[in-house]
């Protein structure tokens, strides 16, 4: 495998396991933590770095996911004091952990691996060249089996727990009267999150990760209402935007991490704008039909209301429409065409008289 | 008296300038319940100092300011279209706000280095922050936009208080509720665009938050919280910002974002009323006065069953009594020395004061009683 290659598969699976806890976070409305985790776990991750030198270590995942869960501990335990509320404890425990983070760093790591923009953003560009070798023979890089392995743990507790994470997550009232243990499966998710942060870590970065892990699973939510059509989706959004923030980035000669977030970004946008129901011109579309279909039965009712009387030959003129209900040219004649097209209306150069089904709607529209 | 050089005067001078602006200001979003929004405000202005930059190609500090408050304001309004047009929640709008826009200004500031005549040296800066780059026309820059949003908000101060409380009762009111929100989120922008070069986007959210949440343990009154807060982000900036200057090799904003939290920590603790350790002991206290009261009232309970109320009932009766018979011995020790039982054959008896303090709360007991039961009847006749 080319090292191009190798750098994309690593991205592409790298953004499949964060899509895929992320989606149970935006689900459960906690996506904050996943920011908040990324950020916290950094002590932890120094700390199991100046033990082992190797940032693909496994004592680094333990180290975090320990981090990750006593982060959210912390978290929760703080807005059990109810001296602040729940967003402001998350706003206090995460920046002051991070900052230890990176005064560890600063201080005795200068210059390693691991320095202050490296936390910041991964670089996937180096990502392929520490190698898993075996016997001498290369295995290919070692990021790509870490987060191999990652990917493989949250694939088998989510089909192994599915049950019990979509109960809680959708009502957990419900998931503890059925003894599923809502707040068991809520600390497995988070050392899960925690354990993708850093298997993600060098790669995408403290802050980037929370792109991988938000924005594709929220397109896909626009995009779908069934759980597993979201899972997959989503995995599908963020591969797709870890491949093109790739060639974005060699395009223009820019940070890949970078690129890959701004793609999950454009995607998320796009779904936001054009998603076929819940997307806005979807939202337009609908109002504006809905608007003309209004009008098509205030004209009915206008034109029963005037039919056989002295004046309908004044009222049941295109042009008077304009006048007595105050639409514009353009809109009258839209408004006219859908009764027409129904069938409700039959114009006969400037006057329009209804048809029996268009009597029989105006009655009905009428009686509502 | 420590002399200070001019340059840590100046770091001192622009750190404490920019902690009060955003302690004062973020005691309002704090309260709103919009903590998490300034962390989403602070990264999505990194591509908009990039951006600036790369328009205008000059560092003036005041056009690097300009591009990253318009670049946060954009993404406040990112969030909200997010939030009322789709049914993506309010926290992963923010999420994708502050993580996408941050990863926009890396692609700008990596494009930047990329180019062969680059003398971006120094925008960098603007992710941890460096206190020590502090020069004169960056402290006056901060210390205008700061007056500028302070005196803002002192001057519609009626209007933010009522907005802060109760929005519904501003708008019936006739307050224009959308723009004095739109006004509130604008100064924050403010707040967090000057402490962006000392502090860095990625822990500006803490200057934002932590003050505010330290002051609010120490005072019920909002101009209390928010005079406080401007304190305690002053104190955290500049003490921070001098351990960092002086101190070799450890950025600015961690620094001025530990000190904030210790800020945090000791109130949290020691906070008068609300305090973690005030409120143990009160609860030692409380938990006290009640063993003392049940243990006298036990012995009442006995003397009324005896025909001398003053005869003696030893310790293990009363200690069958309670759920905690282990403080009993005690319990019974402070009620003799409060001179309300006496200790007579290896047992314990009412003395008259004793006995004039039981039936006292004996009645007390009989007349919450009744309170009780009535308040029970008239709650269940009113509809």
């Amino acid at each position: 495998m080319t090292p191009q290659l190798e750098i994309q598969l690593i991205a592409a699976v790298t953004a499949a396991a964060c899509a895929l806890v992320g989606a149970f976070l935006v689900l459960r409305k906690t996506a904050m933590l996943s920011d908040a985790i990324s950020h916290a776990i950094l002590p932890g991750i120094v700390l199991a770095y100046f033990q082992t030198e190797n940032l693909n270590s496994p004592l680094l995942l333990i180290a975090a996911a320990g981090a990750g869960v006593l982060t959210v501990g912390a978290i929760e335990a703080l807005g059990q004091t109810r001296l602040v509320k729940q967003d402001a404890a998350i706003a206090l425990v995460f920046p002051a952990l991070f900052s230890i983070g990176v005064v560890l760093i600063s201080r005795f790591a200068s210059g390693v691996h691991l320095d202050t923009d490296a936390v910041l953003l991964g670089d996937p560009a180096f990502s392929w060249i520490e190698r898993l070798t075996v016997g001498g023979r290369d295995l290919g890089p070692q990021s790509l089996w870490l987060m191999g392995a990652v990917l493989l743990v949250v694939a088998a507790f989510i089909a192994l727990f599915y049950k019990e994470l979509k109960i809680s997550t959708f009502d957990a009232a419900l998931a503890g009267a059925l003894g599923l243990a809502p707040a068991a499966v809520h600390y497995a998710l988070m050392s899960l999150v925690s354990v993708v942060a850093v298997g993600a870590f060098d790669v995408v970065g403290s802050i980037l990760v929370v792109a991988l892990m938000i924005a594709p699973p929220a397109a896909a939510w626009l995009l779908t209402d069934r759980l597993p059509v979201l899972l997959g989706l989503s995995v599908g959004l963020g591969v797709a935007s870890a491949v093109s923030g790739y060639w974005l980035a060699r395009l223009f000669d820019v940070s890949i991490s970078g690129a890959m977030a701004v793609m999950a970004g454009v995607l998320f946008t796009a779904a936001f704008a054009f998603a076929p129901d819940r997307g806005l011109v979807a939202q337009a579309r609908r109002r504006a039909r809905q608007r003309i279909a209004f009008a098509e039965r205030m004209l009915l009712v206008h034109l029963l209301h005037h039919e056989h009387t002295p004046e309908a030959d004044r009222e049941c003129r295109v042009s008077h429409l304009q006048e007595h209900l105050h639409w514009a040219p353009a809109f009258a004649s839209r408004a006219v065409r859908a009764a027409e097209r129904g069938g409700a209306v039959r114009r006969s150069g400037d006057q329009l008289a209804l048809t029996d089904t268009g009597r029989e709607s105006a009655r009905r529209a009428m009686v509502e | 008296m420590i002399e200070l050089d001019y340059t840590l005067r100046t770091v001192a001078l622009g750190a404490a300038v920019l902690g009060l602006s955003s302690g004062s200001l973020g005691a309002f979003a704090v309260l709103r319940g919009q903590s998490l929004l300034g962390d989403a405000i602070s990264h999505a202005a990194l591509p908009g100092v990039a951006l600036a930059f790369l328009l205008t190609a000059s560092k003036a500090p005041l056009v690097l300011v300009v591009g990253a408050g318009l670049a946060g304001w954009v993404g406040t309004l990112c969030v909200s279209a997010v939030v009322e047009r789709s049914r993506v929640p309010y926290d992963a709008a923010l999420g994708i706000v502050l993580s996408v826009f941050f990863g926009l200004g890396m692609v700008f500031l990596t494009y930047i280095q990329s180019q062969p005549d680059a003398s971006q040296a120094g925008l960098d800066t603007f992710l941890f922050g460096q206190a020590a780059a502090l020069v004169g026309r960056d402290v006056v820059t901060m210390a205008v936009l700061g007056a500028v949003a302070l005196v803002a908000m002192l001057v519609f101060w009626k209007e933010f208080k009522i907005l802060l409380f109760d929005p519904d009762f501003a708008a019936s009111q006739g307050f224009p509720v959308r723009a004095l929100d739109v006004g509130l989120t604008t100064l924050l922008v403010i707040a967090i665009v000057i402490g962006l070069q000392t502090v860095g986007v990625v822990l500006m959210s803490a200057l934002i938050v932590a003050p505010a949440a330290a002051a609010r343990q120490w005072t019920d009154r909002l101009w209390g919280v928010v005079a406080l807060a401007g304190f305690f982000g002053a104190l955290s900036g500049a003490s921070g910002a001098l351990l960092s200057a002086t101190g070799a090799r450890v950025p600015t904003g961690p620094t001025i974002v530990l000190v904030a939290t210790l800020v945090v920590g000791a109130s949290l603790l020691l906070a008068p009323r609300r305090g973690l350790v005030a409120a143990w002991a009160r609860g030692i206290r409380n938990r006290r006065v009640l063993r003392v009261a049940g243990t006298l009232e036990d012995l009442y309970t006995l003397a009324l069953a005896h025909e001398d109320v003053h005869y003696p009932h030893p310790a293990a009766t009363l200690q069958t009594m309670t759920a905690r018979p282990e403080a009993v011995g005690p319990t019974l020790d402070r009620l003799q020395r409060q001179g309300l039982v006496e200790p007579r054959d290896d047992a314990w008896a009412l003395t008259a004061r004793g006995l004039a303090e039981a039936r006292r709360l004996a009645r007390t007991r009989a007349d919450e009683h009744d309170a009780v039961r009535l308040g029970t009847e008239a709650g269940g006749s009113t509809p």
